[in-house]
């Protein structure tokens, strides 16, 4: 145990923690910026969750579509958010996506092409145009692999300079952050351990951005990997920030239901993008049953309208199998609540019948690898089933659009971790454009603070002392199996506070998260701490317990249905809510407080974006009658 | 549907270790790594295994499996007999840390060493222009997810450490490749691939396509082809004359 208390010290000017898409963006854009920066991720380089999206990047690039544009992109977003997004963020978003996907090309990526040899955009849900930049449906591997690659050329542009392939950007792989430092108000470092060695790592930096991605292992039935504790909303909350839209987390409408070991396993919307529909037990393509008020001008009525617009997209509406996934993940529930499911609990997604088998196979070839590998089943000659699976949170650290600044001075988020670009639901494609997008202002809004700040917060002893025996606690203990508790969790989450909420079940949910919290106080883990996944899960719970307290009290508190939150007891969305956000923050003690603010008002220029009757469905009357004086001048 | 399995897990830290028996329950539909993680959640908290996205996707859990190189998550349980006793063991080319989980760094070392891809001059982004036709040869070496059972099934480092300075293995020579065949890059990388990453020392076995669990044909579409390039380029006789006249002096 003695080596546990050598704690080796670094000093950075920019910690990034989280190696995903935006991590990786962030840091590249620091370093580019010439900060000295380090790159912590908990597993290995290029192994970040972002590998696991399938479908694209969407840009409004208009390689496809020359009618395309960020206008449109914008509008798409916002509508799919249900109006509840930050609009700045969506501006930004739209109108920069293109430039971040080229850069990519410019550093190795190679992206499908069209026929004139520009990158090739797909269809997806939500979106107007087809619009996502891909690579079959391993895109989130090529985006994590180019931008990993990236990073090394930088390193070798310094090995060049210095000699040091590590002077100026360096990855601490395998390295977990227990603990963000402050110096009064200002952020001042960051403290952690080696998975490796159970060694502890202190960084002295005056800016730290978090890319910790999502908070998916608090639930059962999720496409998340391990990694998705919540760490950065966590950290976050631990360190004196405010995290907005905690009650929104999409259930993806197609995970994968058999066997059990694979459930939850995302199966990418492109399958439907490119052709594929879904079927309940009855063989009825259920969609068209589901086609909400909001969205019935955009989408078709008729099989025959919607299997035409596939060729045909100027003069027909889109099959209503690519609405917003919240839309489609409902609507798969009711299906299989309503006894017309699939034999394993699912419904059928049917792409065998719609496309030649060829034709499956080079363009889902990880899914058709993926079914036959996992559940013996040949996509290209029968049905999958499927079912919702919980993977994205719209929720996170609430920030400043433009830099991705946190309220605590020095504190940045992008990527999922972050909260508002996708307001109440995201749409798909949206989340690698988004960590491209939003990576590279955190990394240059932290740069420009570091260069800002007058001195250089210090980091206090007293604080590192209390984060090394937090971290060290689990291991003298001989408390609860972690595994247990993290079971239970799981459990209530899904059950209780799942893809259908009602205000009884959230509300026992929150006893029992309260009683958990306890026990994850005193959860102990056998072993030394050379690679113990006991003692890191004994750590990471207090992460998942606290943001699931946060998704509970939210979801308890917003009295309508929404995007990724649903209330069975309000089924209806409530205009007067869309102004306003619950704002999580840590009060004194150890309860987690939400608050009501009221969401800033859009622009002008950009809610003239919209038509009047579109506007009417999600704004109050009140709105509207400013809306008509704008429209009028 | 449930059995129990008889399990076999090498433990071990600090280069001791043995192979140690369990018992374990076996669910229909079960891979391999579900069967590990119900051994940390029920019998061996501490075990160390590395994963990631438990759908064949990120290259984490590679492990070797009766004695072959596997993904954890995509060996399915049905594929043995039910009596049968499953041994699993470390990756055995790279250094064991603790149980499974092995030091790849050999892997980062080697990739930092391969130059970038290095763009045309004066092609700015968004005018990037390639045929669907051109990309797909680097496209298909692109799939690799970084499992390193190539690198550690190659007999030329797998039994002899010795080369580990010289020899870059499968995966870095294919990532030469993947940059030498890409339509844009304009880097001269054969020199570098014979002389420096040793692609002589491959006889092509071909055990590196047989482990790849992304079904990359890393000898016949990669390394062969790099070969030929490399032969094509030095024994060229325009290209040896070229070098005797112009380049004399060096």
């Amino acid at each position: 145990m003695e080596n546990t208390h050598n704690t080796e010290r670094h000093e950075y000017d920019v910690v990034v923690i989280g190696a995903g898409g935006a991590g990786l963006r962030a840091a590249i854009e620091a370093r580019q910026q010439g900060k000295r920066t380090a790159i912590i991720c908990k597993s290995l380089f290029g192994k970040a969750h972002t590998v696991m999206a399938e479908g694209g990047a969407a840009a409004a690039m208009g390689n496809v579509n020359s009618a395309d544009n960020w206008m449109v992109h914008f509008r798409d977003t916002m509508r799919g958010g249900k109006f509840l997004n930050n609009w700045r963020m969506a501006e930004l978003h739209a109108k920069e996506a293109p430039d971040r996907v080229w850069e990519l090309e410019a550093w190795g990526a190679l992206f499908d092409r069209t026929k004139d040899g520009k990158i090739s955009q797909r269809n997806f849900g939500g979106h107007e145009y087809p619009r996502l930049a891909h690579v079959g449906d391993r895109t989130g591997l090529e985006l994590i692999r180019t931008l990993q690659q990236r990073v090394v050329a930088l390193q070798q542009e310094d090995y060049e300079t210095h000699g040091d392939y590590e002077a100026y950007i360096k990855v601490f792989s395998e390295c977990t952050i227990t603990r963000l430092l402050k110096d009064g108000d200002a952020i001042s470092g960051a403290f952690g351990y080696w998975r490796e060695s159970g060694n502890f790592v202190l960084f002295d930096a005056p800016a730290v951005v978090l890319a910790t991605g999502g908070i998916g292992k608090s639930y059962v039935v999720t496409s998340n990997s391990w990694e998705y504790t919540g760490d950065g909303h966590a950290l976050a909350l631990l360190a004196g920030a405010k995290l907005i839209n905690m009650e929104f987390i999409q259930f993806h409408p197609t995970g994968m239901v058999w066997p059990p070991s694979v459930r939850g396993i995302l199966v990418t919307e492109s399958v439907r993008g490119d052709g594929g529909v879904l079927r309940n037990s009855e063989g009825r393509r259920f969609m068209f049953d589901y086609i909400p008020e909001v969205f019935k001008a955009q989408y078709a009525t008729t099989e025959e309208e919607a299997d035409r617009w596939y060729t045909d997209q100027a003069n027909n509406r889109r099959p209503p199998e690519l609405l917003p996934r919240d839309e489609v993940a409902r609507a798969i529930n009711a299906e299989v609540k309503a006894g017309r499911g699939s034999p394993q609990g699912g419904v059928f997604l049917d792409v065998s019948t719609r496309l030649p088998a060829e034709e499956i196979k080079r363009r889902l070839p990880s899914m058709h690898h993926q079914f036959k590998e996992l559940a013996d089943v040949d996509i290209t000659a029968e049905p999958m089933q499927v079912g919702p699976t919980c993977h994205y949170v719209m929720g996170g650290v609430e920030v400043d659009a433009d830099t991705g600044a946190a309220a605590v001075p020095g504190l940045f988020a992008a990527g999922e971790v972050s909260g508002g670009m996708h307001g109440s639901n995201r749409l798909g494609g949206n989340s690698l454009s988004d960590l491209l997008v939003f990576g590279r202002r955190a990394g240059a809004g932290a740069s420009a603070y570091v260069d800002r700040i007058p001195a250089r917060p210090k980091v206090l002893a007293e604080q590192v002392d209390a984060a090394r025996e937090e971290a060290l606690a689990p291991l003298g203990r001989s408390g609860d199996n972690p595994y247990e508790v993290h079971h239970e969790l799981q459990r209530t989450m899904n059950d209780l506070v799942g893809i259908i909420r009602k205000a009884e079940e959230v509300s026992e949910a929150l006893q029992v998260v309260e009683k958990l919290k306890e026990r994850v106080a005193m959860v102990g883990a056998a072993g030394s701490p050379i690679y113990n996944p006991g003692w890191h899960l004994a750590i990471d719970l207090r992460n998942m317990v606290l943001v699931s307290e946060c998704v509970a009290r939210a979801a308890l508190l917003r009295e309508e249905s929404r995007g990724g939150h649903t209330r069975d007891d309000f089924p209806a969305m409530d205009p007067t809510w869309r102004r306003k956000l619950l704002v999580c923050s840590l009060g004194p003690g150890d309860g987690v407080r939400v608050e009501e603010q009221p969401q800033p008002q859009m622009r002008d220029d950009l809610l003239a974006l919209f038509d009047g009757d579109e506007l009417k469905k999600y704004l109050t009357d009140e709105e509207m009658a400013e809306f008509d004086g704008i429209a009028k001048s | 549907m449930s059995y129990k399995a008889k399990f076999k897990v090498w433990r071990g830290e600090g280069g001791e270790g043995r192979l140690e028996d369990f018992t374990v329950e076996v669910n229909e539909g079960e891979v391999v790594l579900d069967i590990i993680h119900r051994l940390q959640a029920t019998q061996a908290p501490d075990l160390a295994v590395r994963w990631n996205c438990k759908a064949g996707k990120c290259g984490s859990c590679s492990m070797e499996i009766n004695g072959k190189p596997r993904l954890g998550c995509m060996t399915r349980m049905s594929t043995f007999d039910e009596d049968e006793t499953i041994t699993v063991t470390p990756m055995r080319t790279f250094p064991v840390i603790k149980d499974l989980v092995t030091d790849v760094s050999y892997n980062y070392q080697k990739a930092r060493e391969v130059p970038s891809f290095t763009p045309p001059a004066g092609v700015r982004p968004g005018e990037y222009r390639m045929k669907q036709v051109d990309v797909e040869r680097s496209q298909e070496f692109r799939k690799c997810i970084e499992c390193f059972m190539c690198n550690n099934v190659c007999h030329v480092i797998r039994d002899h450490e010795e080369n580990k300075t010289n020899f870059s293995g499968p995966r870095f020579l294919m990532r030469i490749a993947e940059l030498d065949m890409h339509p844009l890059d304009v880097a001269d990388r054969q020199d570098a691939a014979q002389e420096q990453h040793g692609l002589g020392y491959c006889n092509i076995t071909k055990c590196c396509t047989e482990v790849c669990p992304e079904h990359i044909k890393i000898t016949d579409n990669a390394l062969i082809p790099m070969k030929e390039r490399v032969v094509d380029a030095k024994y060229d006789p325009l290209v040896w004359l070229g070098n005797k006249i112009f380049r004399r002096g060096k």
